[in-house]
């Protein structure tokens, strides 16, 4: 893919749109430039010990799973800083478009008796 | 729920807002609310509207401090085969591997805006995208590695630590792990050069002149002055950047001259002396000429750098398609090539 | 510098270790990908790692390293060989991780009869497993990749073919020439793991056999054929433990040493 950044902003951009093309994802379309040698893209979780739950560290190019993990394993860990590692090909991460921000979180926002802090306990009572 | 609503994205990698255009809020409510995360220092996720100066010039800074970490192997890779000790060796070579490693950071970073690392690469390799001009210094001596540690490394630090509250948050969540690996590439190369300034009157004499020939070229490092700098003022205004480059330079220098003594090194600077009335030490005027020199590709080393660069890119060629075509004919998952195609 | 025969083995193996994480080093700033960058330089620094402990059994690590003489060095010729391209630096990986993972599993199985080399072998064991996976990757990418990379790495696998049946001699003794290491020469005989008098003790045919059934699967695997030329040749039947080098090594070494040597005695 050539031409300024403001031209390969604009094709990028216009792979999101909603559309035809938008249950492939972005990532797809980004394949129609590519040469041979382009490896796909893919989201790292690093458990950094046990008992926590995997964390997203970063992203790299693998030109499959196994050497995916292999190269989160050398990238993201290097000084020890895991004990478990998932890839997951980006293009296959649904995540909830920003437009929907409102619609998706909000309603969860005015139910305060979710919260343990929303009730109110006489002094002295214990163990709750 | 419509099916826009939820698209398939390939997630952090990239991520995309949605165009303005018929349909989506008009500009000015999206940019109101894009101005008020900023002003909050709330960070700006990479699915979030943005303005498009916004975004190119975050991709800009972000490939182009990526491409600094790759590049920047090249001047330190020189002495990995001559270090002349295996400790000495081994923290070389554990330095540069940390290069490529925050390179691929920050490619990742800004690929979360939609722009792939191919595409960087393809930009620095024909010229139009830039890496910091630093590397286009040679390594003469084995000092040359300890001055890029304590100074390069030290005037990178000074500009990174900001860069870890930068308002855009893939940026600013690669700076911080990346500031947490480069405190040991600064405390390493002072090390060096306190064992040779402590050590021999050759090693002592090799160290001056490796701080003689950074000195100057690290200050601009920060870039030109403020009333020269064209993107300054508006990455201020939007969070990407902190602070001004002569007060970084100024931090800078203060935070050198204490340590140098300490080396038992002085900096090549006559005019260098502590202004009580300002409580900072004064400097001598920079050499912007030369800076734009070295930026415009006329450096000691631009032709070999990207040169270098270029070749390795192209040698690997056939590895990237090999590996590429086995994931095809094997993994069952297609590359998404062949899914267009 | 001269090496005892308990501690010629350790020599061996350290400056194998030493020379190949050079070769390795040699790759910064020009890997294939950047992700390879990261890679080869973890494998590097593993081996210098093991060079480092394994030299300071011995002597002094820093002049073992950069004072000795191209004579005095005890690594096989397979790891001093250039890097060529990618797919024959991934040949030599190959042989020579298959080679150590191996030596290592055998000596950290013997525990204690390994002597000085038990903690060296239990941690260096789980390294070279890593490595051995890297070199295995790469050769089934390479080799049932495209026309063009299955060529280079059949070539690779077929140059460096010569120098894997050095692996294979006993170690131990190793100054002396090549007829006093004769395999059953050395007391202690043929067990499997551990240090002896004469040298380690390991069942050097086993060994080989065990080699040969690992790299033919995975030349196989890759879709490569299993190179059919010899093993062994006058100048590369053991002789880089007898100190006997080619061409190449030399300028490995001239310009790893040169600047420790422009400056006796300084420290770094």
């Amino acid at each position: 893919m050539t031409g300024t950044p403001e031209q390969g902003h604009q094709e990028a951009a216009g792979a999101a749109a909603p559309g035809p093309g938008a249950g492939a994802g972005p990532g797809a379309e980004a394949g129609s430039g590519r040469t041979a040698g382009e490896w796909p893209l893919w989201e790292v979780f690093v458990r950094a010990r046990r008992g926590l739950s995997h964390t997203h560290a970063g992203s790299l190019h693998a030109p499959d799973a196994e050497l995916a993990l292999r190269n989160a394993r050398d990238l993201y860990t290097r000084r020890g800083e895991g004990v478990s590692i998932w890839v997951v090909p980006s293009a296959a991460v649904t995540a909830s478009s920003p437009d929907e921000k409102d619609p998706f979180f909000e309603p969860s926002a005015d139910k305060p008796y979710r919260h343990p802090t929303f009730y109110e306990i006489p002094e002295g009572v214990r163990h709750l | 729920m419509s099916t826009a609503s939820v698209q398939r994205t390939s997630g952090a990698g990239q991520d995309q807002a949605p165009r303005p255009g018929s349909g989506a809020p008009d500009t000015a409510a999206l940019e109101a609310v894009f101005d008020a995360a900023v002003a909050a220092d709330e960070r700006i996720e990479p699915r979030d509207w943005m303005p498009d100066a916004y975004r190119r010039t975050l991709v800009r800074q972000m490939a182009q401090h990526a491409h600094s970490e790759i590049i920047g192997m090249q001047p330190e890779a020189n002495w990995i085969t001559r270090a002349p000790s295996l400790r000495r060796k081994a923290i070389l070579m554990a330095k540069v591997q940390d290069e490529a490693g925050h390179g691929l950071y920050l490619y990742s970073a800004a690929e979360t805006l939609g722009t792939g690392r191919d595409e960087l690469l393809d930009k620095l390799h024909s010229g139009r995208q830039k890496y910091s001009s630093i590397f286009n210094y040679p390594t003469l001596t084995w000092a040359d590695v300890g001055a890029i540690g304590w100074l390069v490394d030290g005037a990178a630090i000074t500009n990174q630590v900001p860069l870890c509250r930068c308002s855009y948050g893939p940026y600013a969540r690669a700076m911080i792990r990346i500031c947490k690996e480069e405190s040991f590439h600064q405390r390493q190369g002072y090390e060096l050069l306190l064992a040779l300034s402590r050590g021999t009157e050759a090693q002592h004499a090799m160290a001056q002149d490796a701080v003689n020939r950074w000195w100057w070229p690290s200050l601009m490092m920060f870039g030109p002055p403020d009333d020269e700098s064209a993107h300054s003022a508006q990455s201020m205004a939007w969070k990407i950047k902190r602070h001004s480059n002569d007060e970084l330079r100024q931090r800078f220098v203060d935070i050198c001259v204490p340590q140098a003594e300490s080396l038992g090194l002085t900096l090549p600077d006559p005019e260098l002396t502590w202004n009580e009335e300002r409580g900072h030490y004064d400097f001598g005027p920079i050499d912007w000429a030369e800076f734009r020199q070295v930026l415009a590709g006329q450096g000691p080393c631009n032709d070999q750098r990207i040169t270098q660069r270029r070749r390795a890119h192209e040698e690997g060629s056939w590895v990237r398609e090999a590996a590429a075509a086995h994931a095809r004919k094997h993994s069952g998952v297609r590359t998404e090539g062949e899914a267009a195609a | 510098m001269t090496a005892t025969a308990e501690t010629a083995p350790v020599l061996a193996l350290g400056d194998d270790a030493l020379v190949l994480s050079h070769r390795l080093g040699e790759w910064a700033g020009h890997a294939p990908v950047l992700e390879e960058e990261v890679a080869l330089a973890n494998i590097a620094l593993d081996l210098l790692g093991q060079a480092r402990v394994l030299l300071s059994l011995v002597g002094d690590e820093d002049e073992l390293a950069y004072l000795r003489e191209e004579r005095a060095f005890r690594n096989c010729q397979l790891v001093e060989q250039p890097n060529g391209d990618f797919a024959h630096t991934i040949a030599r990986q190959l042989y020579f991780s298959t080679y150590q993972h191996l030596l290592y599993a055998r000596l950290a199985a013997a525990g204690d009869g390994s002597g000085p080399l038990a903690a060296l072998a239990a941690k260096a064991v789980k390294e070279v497993a890593y490595h051995q996976d890297h070199a295995r990757q790469w050769t089934l990418r390479l080799g049932d990749g495209t026309d063009e990379s299955h060529r280079r790495m059949q070539r690779g696998c077929e140059s460096l073919w010569r120098f894997t049946g050095e692996l294979f001699q006993p170690l131990g003794g190793a100054q002396g020439p090549a007829e006093d290491v004769r395999p059953g020469s050395r007391p202690g005989g043929v067990g499997d793991g551990g240090l002896g008098d004469g040298g380690l003790v390991v069942d050097w045919a086993a060994l080989e056999a065990d080699w040969l059934s690992s790299v033919t699967a995975v030349l196989e695997e890759a879709t490569l054929s299993v190179p059919d030329g010899p093993r062994r040749g006058a100048w590369s039947a053991g002789a880089g433990r007898q100190g006997v080098h080619t061409e190449a090594f030399g300028r490995m070494l001239a310009e790893m040493q040169h600047l420790h040597r422009s400056h006796p005695g300084a420290s770094w």
